[in-house]
């Protein structure tokens, strides 16, 4: 359960990284394909090479999903309904690949904010991420 | 090929991996189960640990794990004041701990061709007497990811993560190693 306090500071972070949405997106993807190579097996169709056009882009577009749903957290059941149904229905990721993603997301911002990647920061966003995960899956079965 | 006991074994540990992930990080060799590690491993786990201050790493790698995942704190119930981030944050059995916890890490950084018999005694200790659900020990890995990757920032690369991350699962594994 997110706190009001919380949710501020998640809509907050977010907010603060839109302009940086592709490099952050881009980095958290490249760190989980070098940790968990497996991950890489749902992108043979898009170059990954290290801050290739396809990885900026694609990072780019789950940034802005994220910072979307973290504007209004409460509403992320109506907010991700057409990821949701992607997620689902076409992409098919098995859902315990979010906790990876995740992993590198909160990775990628204690890179980018340093210190400012606060303990209740990061708490906050690690909840937030999970929730986000739980939220994207709810259709798969 | 692992033997299929070792496999399950591991398969356990490590259900957040897939198996090719976990065939890579042992080895895939009929010899045995004797970890790979490459030079860049070896050299870059070296790196970052001669780099680490230990004083402040430690005790900040503790306090995030009670505060992000605060269930972690039933194993520190004689430990005072764990109320907030702020309180858990300044007390100093955290902060002893948590150093302890890393020169522990260090022995292992020593020692990487034998994590198992590194952690066997730690191990013992976690399962029988602490009875710490080995689960936890994830949770503690990704917290000091973390804290290493706030103190490196860019220089904290996905490869340079990528090799911690696997150092890690193999003390992890090895801590596993004597529970039943």
């Amino acid at each position: 359960m997110l706190s009001k306090k919380q949710k501020e500071l998640i809509a907050e972070i977010w907010a603060s990284l839109t302009p940086v949405a592709e490099d952050i997106g881009a980095d958290a993807l490249g760190r989980m394909f070098a940790s968990y190579p497996g991950t890489k097996t749902y992108f043979s169709h898009l170059d990954i090479s290290p801050r290739s056009a396809h990885l900026l882009s694609h990072g780019r577009k789950i940034v802005l999903a994220i910072a979307e749903g973290a504007r209004d957290i409460g509403q992320l059941t109506v907010t991700l309904a057409p990821l949701q149904t992607l997620h689902a229905y076409q992409l098919r990721i098995d859902p315990a690949n979010f906790k990876l993603f995740s992993h590198c997301v909160l990775v990628a911002l204690a890179c980018h904010m340093g210190d400012d990647f606060t303990p209740d920061a990061h708490a906050a966003m690690d909840k937030y991420m999970s929730a986000f995960a739980a939220v994207l899956s709810e259709k798969y079965r | 090929m692992l033997l299929g006991g070792e496999l399950g074994g591991f398969k356990r540990c490590f259900s957040c991996l897939r198996e090719q992930d976990l065939l890579s990080i042992t080895g895939q060799s009929r010899a045995g189960t004797m970890v790979q590690w490459t030079d860049f491993e070896r050299a870059t786990i070296q790196d970052v640990f001669s780099k680490m201050d230990y004083e402040s790493v430690g005790p900040e790698t503790l306090s995030r794990c009670l505060i992000v995942y605060p269930w972690t704190q039933r194993y520190f119930g004689n430990f005072g004041n764990l109320y907030n981030a702020a309180a858990i944050m300044g007390n100093p059995l955290v902060a002893k701990h948590g150093k302890t916890i890393l020169y522990s890490l260090e022995r292992g950084v020593k020692n990487m061709d034998n994590l198992k018999d590194t952690y066997a005694e730690l191990s013992v200790l976690h399962s029988e007497k602490l009875r710490v659900d080995p689960d936890n020990f994830k949770l503690i890995s990704d917290c000091l990811t973390i804290v290493v990757a706030s103190r490196m920032g860019n220089a904290f690369t996905g490869e340079v993560q990528a090799a911690l991350h696997k150092f890690l699962a193999v003390v992890v594994s090895s801590l596993r190693r004597q529970y039943y």
